[in-house]
């Protein structure tokens, strides 16, 4: 009798995958890493990993769209003679023109105003368009000080000196050659058609002692009116929200990992710093050690996309959050209807994230004059404001099932966690249990 | 801002008339806020300040065209994004003094520390003395006169304006270095990544002398400096440089 030896199922690694292996040949045919836009895409703890505990009769709910649930903030009330007053408690993060595209800037500005919030502006300095359709403008005063001058400080309503990046703390960018027209080469003050580097750090200061001059020299320029935001990326958010309000600022600003970019390393979005999730704990901490909470706002980015990660996000004990990516797609990044140009360069709606090439066919994050045409500001603005409506007429709707009368009266006690990992990140019980991970209880 | 009772020196012209504010008994927010209040054809065009004592950010966002004189030695940020003032500090300078600066003229007549001129983008930079490393770092437009010596990395990332150092100039002069030009009268410590020692062209030499005029020095002739800039081989990523990042 023969037997033979049945043939086994072709098994590939876990280790090395279909992506890793396309990426290590993609190494060695070009010699370089992959750079790209967007934030981290790996799967990670996320809002989606809490849950909310609706009133029954321990809590008393509200009524849905008839009891009021305030959505206002108000942003730099411990310094500042001007704070900035918004609607709700939503706004758009900063992302660059020459990155982006002048109507997607023009756009953002619109769907902010519309909707009662503010936008800010990015590594390529204040375009007029940007200025001219927000009403309320957050300058960022970046490392590589593209554009920066004292006349662009004073027209904005606010100052937000960026350190970190929830993508890339640590890093700087890198605007490809190709991506350099002549407007955004006389903004940054290079020459046209080179890889323009922004750098990772600042220039002129080394450290926090430091940094807390230059944000009097920033308030002293500009007569102590704006508020003074500081932005870091999600890597020690204790310590550095701690030092950003050792430095006197009125607002800090933490970028979870899942922020997005315009362009990095690959591997750098995808290892370095942390989950926006397991930032928020750490820094409301920071605040609350210090006597600071609600006294300096804290602002949370990075990964947010609906009304139950800004309630999430408030209930943790933000004041605001900052929508990127989400604020792009409402635009009309990556949408299906681009579907072929996207496989022709070799993507697909959705996962399109080259942007640092300059051929986006939805026509946002490029610089080509044909592409750009696709961007509609005023019908693209408008579907940004519809999108913010939503966001919070959703968390309204959540709050008030919690019996809250304002978003900013959630609270940790309303949120549950899905996963150890979720528990212990944001401080919050294991569901079905009041369990915090490394703070006893069951 | 009550600024009412700023002291005021006895007007030497009617139509010249001089601010002196005393930092002993006046506030630095005072003294900005009057610099900042001042409009386009303000006949206070003469400041000065006493008892500076290394206060950080004296006379920043200065917008008009008025003389700023400094009697004694700054801290962090002096004249920091000036734009059309004349500041003259008549001591030593802290870091970033004339950071992000627009256009006029700051003079340092004793040393400067880090970062001076750091980012700035017109106006012209003069320190009588030695300025300390990361001098021009970033630089974008700003003419620098340096009369002593640079320390280690000036001129990093510099991208447009002009760099000159009648003294010597430290390690890693010109890192990673773009469209901006360096002349160094004495001797460079190393160049940095991407910078090279260019040829010194009759339009550098008219260019320099012009620079040298302006920042008061006498006796120096342009034709004693060498000229570094860019060699722009880092101007697009080639993984073939990655041994120069």
């Amino acid at each position: 009798m023969t037997y033979h030896n049945p043939p086994t199922t072709p098994r590939k690694s876990a280790t090395f995958d279909d992506y890793t292996l396309s990426e290590i040949r993609r190494a060695a045919a070009t010699g370089i890493y992959d750079i790209r836009g967007a934030g981290a895409k790996r799967k990670l703890p996320h809002f989606d990993d809490l849950l909310f505990l609706g009133a029954s009769i321990s809590r008393y709910p509200l009524e849905g769209y008839r009891e009021r649930c305030d959505t206002s903030v108000v942003l730099g009330t411990r310094h500042a003679r001007k704070p900035i007053e918004l609607k709700i408690p939503i706004t758009i993060a900063g992302m660059s023109f020459g990155s982006l595209s002048g109507p997607a800037k023009e756009a953002l500005g619109r769907g902010a105003t519309l909707s009662g919030t503010s936008t800010t502006t990015g590594d390529g300095g204040m375009t007029e368009e940007e200025r001219g359709h927000s009403k309320q403008l957050v300058y960022q005063y970046l490392p590589s000080r593209y554009g920066m001058n004292p006349r662009d400080l004073r027209r904005a309503d606010a100052i937000e000196v960026v350190v970190g990046q929830g993508a890339k703390p640590g890093g700087g960018g890198m605007l490809l050659g190709q991506k350099i027209s002549d407007r955004v080469a006389e903004m940054r003050t290079l020459p046209k058609g080179i890889d323009q580097r922004s750098a990772c750090r600042h220039p002129d200061w080394t450290g926090p002692d430091d940094l807390e001059i230059k944000i009097l020299e920033l308030r002293e320029i500009t007569d102590w009116e704006k508020p003074i935001y500081v932005k870091v990326g999600g890597a020690r958010p204790y310590y550095d929200t701690a030092l950003a309000v050792k430095a006197g600022a009125d607002v800090v600003v933490v970028d979870g990992m899942q922020g997005g970019t315009a362009a990095t390393q690959e591997v750098f979005i995808e290892n370095v710093g942390q989950p926006t999730l397991a930032c928020i704990r750490p820094a409301v901490q920071a605040l609350q050690d210090l006597g600071m909470h609600r006294k300096v706002q804290l602002i949370v980015s990075g990964g947010i996309r609906n009304g139950a990660d800004v309630a999430k996000a408030l209930a943790l004990g933000v004041d605001a959050v900052s929508i990127g990516t989400a604020a792009l797609v409402a635009l009309g990044d990556n949408d299906p209807r681009w579907e072929a140009d996207y496989n022709a360069l070799g993507s697909t709606a959705g996962a399109y994230d080259d942007w640092h090439e300059g051929r986006d066919p939805a026509g946002i994050t490029t610089q080509d004059p044909e592409l750009m045409k696709r961007v509609d500001p005023i019908a693209a603005g408008r579907r940004l404001a519809n999108y913010l409506k939503v966001m919070t007429l959703e968390a309204q709707t959540i709050a008030r099932a919690c019996g809250k009368n304002s978003l900013h009266n959630l609270e940790p006690e309303d949120l549950v966690a899905l996963s150890i990992e979720a528990a212990a990140m944001a401080g919050v019980p294991l569901a079905g249990t009041s369990w915090i991970p490394g703070k006893g209880g069951l | 801002m009550n600024i009412s009772n700023v002291a005021t020196a006895p007007a030497r012209e009617v139509d010249f008339p001089e601010r002196v504010f005393d930092l002993a008994k006046r506030s630095l927010r005072e003294l900005n806020q009057a610099l900042h209040q001042l409009t386009p054809g303000s006949n206070e065009t003469a400041w000065e300040v006493l008892n500076p004592k290394g206060s950080h950010s004296v006379a920043v966002g200065v917008d008009q065209p008025v003389a700023v004189d400094v009697r004694g030695s700054v801290g962090y940020y002096c004249g920091g994004m000036n734009a059309g003032g004349a500041i003259t500090v008549h001591g030593s300078a802290g870091p970033g003094v004339g950071e992000n600066m627009m256009s006029g003229s700051i003079v340092v007549k004793g040393d400067a520390s880090q970062y001076a001129g750091a980012t700035g983008r017109g106006g012209l930079l003069v320190i009588e003395g030695n300025a300390s490393s990361r001098c021009g770092i970033s630089m974008k437009g700003i003419d620098i006169v340096v009369h002593g010596n640079v320390g280690h990395m000036s001129a990093f990332m510099a991208q447009s304006g002009n760099l000159v150092v009648l003294g010597d100039a430290g390690d890693a002069l010109g890192d990673s270095i773009y469209e901006a030009r360096l002349f160094v009268r004495g001797k460079v410590g190393s160049l940095g990544a991407d910078c090279i020692a260019k040829e010194m062209r009759p339009e550098h030499l008219e260019l320099l002398q012009g620079l040298l005029d302006r920042a008061g020095v006498t006796g120096v002739k342009a034709a004693e400096f060498k000229r570094y800039g860019s060699a722009r081989t880092l101007y697009n990523f080639n993984i073939d440089n990655a041994d120069a990042y």
